[in-house]
C-alpha cells in the first residue's frame, strides 16, 4: 500500500484534514490557471476579431466571433503546409530513432559482441557533451553532405541519441534470456529473434522512445531553423515566428492554436505514457 | 554468443570448416557479421553526426574557418578573441542571472507542488495532467503567446491583470531590468511540470515504513516532511539541480524569440552569442570563435559538475 506523509490518523484530525483540503483546492485552482488558462485564452482568441482581442484581452466572452480566422490560417497562411512539414519531420525522426535505438540495443544487449563494453562507453560518453558543442560542426557536416534543405538533415542527426540507446539497452537487458534461448532452439536466427521475439516484447519501451522522439521533433526550433532555410520545407516551430511579421494578429493566434492542438491531443490520449516517460527522464538521467 | 544467421542474411560465403582458430570466417560463422549488421545504423549515424562533429569541434576551435576559404590553424587566437569580446562578460553575467532566477522561481515551486500532490487521494491524475500541460505546448508557440501576454500597453494581458490591483503598466520586455525576470517566468512555467512529475515519481518510492516509524516516535506532519520526505528525495533533488544548471547555461529559445538579446543586451546569453558568432552574419560566420566559446562553456559545465558531485558526495558521507 502506498501512502504519503499523512497517515490515516492524521487524516482523521480535523485541523490537518482542513489544511490539506484547502491547500489541495488552492493548488488545483493554481494548476488550472497555469495549465489550462493560457490554452483556453488562445482558443478564444483564435476565433475573436483582432480589435476585440487587443482592446479587451481578458473579456470572458468576445463581442463577435470570427471563425474564418482558423480557415484563413489553415489555407491562406499555408499553416497546412507547415503542419505537414512538421508531421513529416517528426515521423522521419521517429523512424530513424527507433531503427537506431532498437538495432543497437539488440546488438549490444542480446548479441553481446566482445567489444560491447567499449562501444557502450563511447556511446554514453556523448551524453556528457552538451548539445551546443555540436551545433557548428554538425551544421558544417550537413552543409558538406549537401543535406541542407532536405528533411534528412533533421532526421539523421536525431538518430544519434545516446539516451534512447541507453533506455532500450537497459530494457533488453531485463528481458528473460530463457525466451531467447527457447526461440534459438526452435531454430530462430538473429533476425527472426529480433523481429518476432524481442521487438514484440518491448512495446512499453518503444512507446517511451516514441514519445520522446515525436515530442522532441515537434519542439525543435534552432536546428531546423539552421538546416531548412527554404520556407517551403520549414516546420511550424520555425515558420511561426517569421509569420508574425506579416499576418494579422487574429489569424496569427489562430495559427498558434492550430499548432497546439495536436501535441495536446496526443498528450490527453497517451497521458499515462507521457507521464511515465517524464518520470523516467529523471530516473535515468539520475 | 552463438546465434546462427538466417539464410536471408546479407551475402556471405558459406565457410568450410577447417581450423578452430579465430579467423574472419569463424567470426562470420559465430554471428560477428550479423552483430555488425545490427550495429550498422547506429555506427553510421553516430560517426557522422556525433563522434566526428565532437572531434571536429575541438579542431575547429583552433582554426580560422568559414565556408569560403580553406581552414587555417591559428593557435589560441579564437579563444583570445572570444575572451576579449566585451560582450562575452555581459553574456556570462546574463546567463548566470538567468540561472539564478530560474533556481529561485523554478526549484522550490515544483517540489512544494509535488509534495502537496502526493497527498491528494482522489483525482490525482487530474493534478498531474494539469501540471504537465504546459510542457506539452510547443515551446515556440508558448513563447509567442507569452510575448503577446507581455504586451507593454495598459491593455496587454498581464498589464490588464495587474491594472486591476493598481499596478503597472509594466514594460515587460522593453525594460532592461524586467526583461530577464519576464523570460524566466515564462521558462519556469514551461518547464516546472516536468520537474513535478519527476518528484512525484520519487515520492511514491518513499517506503511507508519510514513514515510509520516517524509516527511511532510522535513526529508531527512537518517533522515527517522535513526528516523523512526531503532526505529521501535528496538524490533526485541533487540531480535535478545540476540538470537545471546545465539546461539554463544553454538557454537560447527565450532570449532569441522574446527579445533577440535586447534591450541593451540585457538578455544576451552565451548561447545567443555563439549563435551570433556563427550564424547571424549571412556572409559566413566566425565558426572558430563559435566553437571556441562552446567548448569553453562545455568545459566550465564539466568542471562544475565534477566539483558538484565531489562536494555533494562528501556531504552524503558525513
Amino acid at each position: 500500500m502506498s501512502r504519503g506523509v499523512l497517515s490515516q490518523s492524521d487524516w482523521r484530525t480535523p485541523r490537518v484534514r482542513r489544511t490539506a483540503r484547502t491547500l489541495h483546492v488552492v493548488l488545483l485552482a493554481l494548476l488550472f490557471v497555469a495549465g489550462v488558462g493560457p490554452m483556453l485564452w488562445l482558443a478564444k482568441a483564435a476565433v475573436t476579431p483582432t480589435q476585440d482581442t487587443l482592446r479587451q484581452p481578458l473579456s470572458l466572452w468576445p463581442n463577435g466571433f470570427d471563425f474564418a480566422n482558423l480557415a484563413t490560417a489553415w489555407t491562406r497562411v499555408e499553416i497546412d503546409k507547415y503542419f505537414l512539414n512538421t508531421v513529416a519531420i517528426a515521423a522521419g525522426a521517429w523512424l530513424v530513432q527507433l531503427l537506431v535505438a532498437t538495432t543497437a540495443g539488440y546488438a549490444l544487449s542480446v548479441l553481446r559482441p566482445r567489444y560491447r563494453k567499449v562501444l557502450t562507453g563511447v556511446i554514453l560518453a556523448t551524453l556528457f557533451v552538451p548539445a551546443v558543442v555540436l551545433l557548428v560542426p554538425l551544421y558544417l557536416t550537413v552543409v558538406d553532405a549537401k543535406l541542407i534543405n532536405t528533411f534528412w538533415a533533421v532526421w539523421l542527426p536525431a538518430g544519434a541519441n545516446a539516451f534512447n540507446i541507453l533506455l532500450v539497452q537497459r530494457f533488453f537487458d531485463n528481458l528473460p534470456r530463457e525466451v531467447f534461448e527457447a526461440a534459438t532452439v526452435d531454430g530462430a536466427g538473429s533476425y527472426r529473434l529480433f523481429w518476432s521475439v524481442v521487438l514484440p516484447m518491448s512495446r512499453p519501451i518503444l512507446g517511451v522512445v516514441s514519445v520522446f522522439a515525436v515530442i522532441a521533433a515537434w519542439k525543435d526550433f534552432l536546428w531546423p531553423l539552421l538546416v531548412l532555410p527554404d520556407p517551403d520545407l520549414q516546420p511550424l516551430s520555425v515558420r511561426l515566428p517569421a509569420l508574425q511579421r506579416f499576418v494579422e494578429l487574429d489569424v496569427f493566434l489562430a495559427a498558434l492554436a492550430i499548432s497546439t492542438v495536436i501535441p495536446v491531443a496526443l498528450f490527453l490520449v497517451f497521458q499515462r505514457l507521457f507521464l511515465k516517460s517524464g518520470a523516467l527522464e529523471g530516473a535515468v538521467k539520475g | 554468443m552463438i546465434l546462427d544467421t538466417r539464410p536471408a542474411a546479407p551475402p556471405r560465403p558459406s565457410p568450410p570448416r577447417r581450423r578452430r582458430r579465430r579467423t574472419p570466417r569463424t567470426w562470420v560463422r559465430g554471428g560477428g557479421l550479423t552483430t555488425l549488421v545490427f550495429l550498422l545504423p547506429m555506427l553510421v549515424v553516430f560517426t557522422l553526426f556525433s563522434w566526428l562533429p565532437i572531434g571536429q569541434a575541438v579542431v575547429m576551435s583552433f582554426q580560422e574557418t568559414n565556408l569560403v576559404s580553406a581552414a587555417t590553424f591559428v593557435g589560441l587566437d579564437n579563444f583570445r578573441d572570444v575572451l576579449s569580446d566585451p560582450l562575452l562578460w555581459t553574456a556570462v553575467g546574463n546567463t548566470l542571472w538567468f540561472a539564478l532566477l530560474a533556481l529561485l522561481f523554478g526549484y522550490p515551486l515544483p517540489l512544494l507542488a509535488a509534495v502537496l500532490m502526493s497527498e491528494v487521494r482522489r483525482f490525482r491524475g487530474v493534478y498531474s495532467a494539469l501540471a504537465y500541460l504546459p510542457v506539452v505546448i510547443p515551446p515556440v508557440v508558448a513563447v509567442l503567446l507569452w510575448k503577446f501576454f507581455y504586451d507593454a500597453s495598459p491593455t496587454g494581458v498581464f498589464n490588464t491583470l495587474l491594472g486591476a490591483v493598481g499596478i503597472g503598466p509594466v514594460p515587460w520586455l522593453q525594460d532592461a531590468g524586467i526583461a530577464m525576470p519576464a523570460l524566466v517566468i515564462e521558462a519556469t512555467w514551461a518547464a516546472a511540470g516536468g520537474t513535478v512529475i519527476i518528484y512525484l515519481a520519487a515520492l511514491t518510492g518513499v517506503a511507508p515504513e519510514l513514515y510509520e516509524a516517524a509516527e511511532i516516535d510522535g513526529a508531527s506532519v512537518w517533522r515527517k516532511v522535513w526528516h523523512v520526505t526531503l532526505p529521501r528525495l535528496r538524490g533526485v533533488l541533487l540531480v535535478t539541480f545540476i540538470l537545471q544548471i546545465i539546461g539554463t547555461a544553454q538557454v537560447f529559445l527565450e532570449p532569441f524569440l522574446f527579445t533577440g538579446g535586447g534591450p541593451a543586451n540585457s538578455t544576451t546569453t552565451i548561447l545567443l552569442l555563439i549563435y551570433n558568432y556563427a550564424f547571424a552574419n549571412s556572409l559566413g560566420g566566425d565558426y572558430g570563435a563559435a566553437t571556441a566559446l562552446s567548448i569553453m562553456l562545455a568545459a566550465v559545465l564539466a568542471i562544475f559538475s565534477v566539483i558538484y558531485f565531489r562536494v555533494t558526495r562528501a556531504w552524503s558521507a558525513s
